[in-house]
């Protein structure tokens, strides 16, 4: 199990997360002017980084706080955990 | 290809087994092929199979970065079925289970396919509803589901507790031509059938990159092996998919997770088929050296560690001694995690990409084993014509922006 660092709460088991999918992937500002590629681009398509993967957590049993992270997928270590609308 | 049969067992058996010869050449990688398959699991060996065998195609090569059978392959718990929701998916499943059932004679191998009846338990007036129509709708398919009360249940697989849990079991849907079958003997029997037919197989060989022409299509892979020229190339990697496609540019809507299995010590025979509970999250079966084959869930994160959290086959282990209190004193011997690939919509996808020449098989996110042969039979058509076999085509990767999902969460039978 995860040991994820909260940027509210400090250090927390992972059963108190709930992963948020990929971080930083912008909803279209106009969706009605996306053609169907763009909007599935948004909806579907994803990095599936193969190492430093930026990622949504949301502190679900805790502070119910979205923040981001950058978790390297290869060996599931923690780089940083950041409050959104921060840089890491 | 020395072919195997009574026979010949008895008579290597007398000499004191001398005479094998091994069951694939250890090829070295040419200059150049007409097909490149980058992948050597279930899939993509049978798909190396298929071509050389129904399109005549013998100028091939699959590449495997560590050993046959080594990925998601051998780590599965070897579940066949072919129940699904949707028209398009009781299709291409049941396309694999008929293959399946004479594949041990076809490849002159023994997969120890056994239909020893696959059967999905309800625990929830939901679960009932969702699993009736399930059966309904397979049976207008023409795939073989029927209804058990619980009683039939537990007479069909006596270890079952039906009552007295947490959540008893209201009944349960039953594919009788569902079954298990021999992880390892999968890739080998297509390995050694495709060798047989001029296919080189190249193991130890990463693909490093895919190198386009000036039009844009593929014109060579790049391995750790060398340069290896080929204008088809198919990528069957599983939960490296995204990782090998990115080296084309192409961006897939996957994800990879852990998912895990675990296996008990061996015990004499127990357990008579296979048993799935989504509801509770346990599926179960007896492998023909007596261990229990377990599967666990997948992580909730992203990961490409072939591990997972200890919590999770923890939850399916429970739900095992919940529903046969006979297994608690049981150890476990193995446990262990295969990187998964994951669509949004549960199904695979299987085509050509944007790249020409460049073709994909991926996506089995969960329960790729039991597609193996009927998902490289189509693929193999699909890189032989340029063009999807009927059975495919549906899964084509156009269909996210098209909206065409074909939405099998009931891959995992999953309220809808």
């Amino acid at each position: 199990m995860l040991l994820i660092i909260c940027p509210y709460c400090g250090e927390r088991p992972e059963l108190e997360f709930a992963h948020g999918g990929e971080a930083h992937i912008q909803r279209p500002r106009d969706p009605s002017q996306c053609d169907a590629q763009e909007w599935a681009s948004f909806l579907y398509m994803r990095n599936n980084t193969k190492g430093v993967y930026a990622e949504r957590w949301r502190h679900a049993h805790g502070c119910g706080k979205f923040f981001n992270a950058l978790r390297d997928t290869t060996t599931d270590r923690f780089v940083a955990t950041y409050r959104i609308g921060d840089r890491p | 290809m020395q072919r195997f049969s009574a026979f010949t067992l008895l008579k290597r058996g007398l000499s004191g087994q001398r005479g094998w010869q091994p069951q694939w050449r250890r090829a070295e990688p040419r200059s150049g092929y007409d097909v490149v398959i980058v992948g050597g699991g279930g899939h993509g060996l049978g798909t190396a199979y298929y071509l050389a065998r129904a399109h005549g195609l013998t100028r091939v090569a699959v590449l495997e970065k560590g050993w046959i059978g080594g990925g998601n392959t051998g780590r599965n718990t070897t579940i066949i079925r072919s129940n699904y929701l949707f028209d398009e998916s009781a299709g291409l499943y049941d396309h694999s289970l008929k293959l399946w059932e004479t594949l041990s004679q076809e490849l002159n191998y023994n997969v120890m396919f056994s239909p020893r009846g696959v059967m999905m338990l309800a625990h929830t007036v939901h679960d009932v509803q969702v699993s009736r129509r399930h059966v309904h709708a397979n049976r207008a398919n023409g795939v073989d589901n029927e209804w058990l009360t619980p009683r039939e249940a537990q007479e069909f697989c006596p270890p079952l507790s039906i009552s007295d849990i947490r959540y008893p079991v209201l009944g349960a849907a039953l594919q009788r031509r569902g079954g298990t079958a021999r992880h390892d003997a999968v890739a080998w029997a297509y390995a050694r059938a495709a060798d047989a037919l001029g296919v080189d197989i190249i193991e130890n060989c990463e693909v490093t990159g895919i190198r386009l022409d000036s039009h844009g299509a593929v014109s060579a892979v790049e391995s750790s092996r060398g340069v290896i020229e080929a204008q088809r190339v198919g990528v069957v990697a599983a939960g490296n998919t995204s990782a090998v496609m990115k080296l084309a540019g192409v961006r897939l809507p996957l994800e990879s997770y852990p998912l895990q299995a675990l296996v008990s010590e061996p015990v004499k025979p127990v357990f008579p088929c296979v048993v799935m509970s989504n509801t509770i999250h346990a599926y179960i079966s007896q492998s023909d050296k007596g261990e229990l084959v377990i599967g666990a869930g997948t992580d909730a994160y992203n990961s490409y560690t072939q591990r997972g959290g200890l919590h999770i086959s923890s939850h399916a282990l429970e739900a095992v001694c919940e529903l046969f209190p006979m297994f608690r004193r049981l150890r476990m011997l193995r446990n262990w995690g295969g990187v998964v690939d994951v669509t949004p919509d549960r199904s695979p996808i299987i085509g050509k990409t944007p790249v020409p020449g460049l073709y994909v098989n991926c996506g089995w996110g969960t329960g790729g084993f039991k597609a193996t042969p009927g998902s490289a039979h189509v693929f193999a058509h699909t890189i032989a014509h340029g063009e999807p076999h009927p059975l495919n085509a549906p899964f084509r990767i156009e269909r996210f922006a098209e909206g065409n999902l074909i939405d099998e969460a009931a891959a995992a039978a999953v309220a809808h």
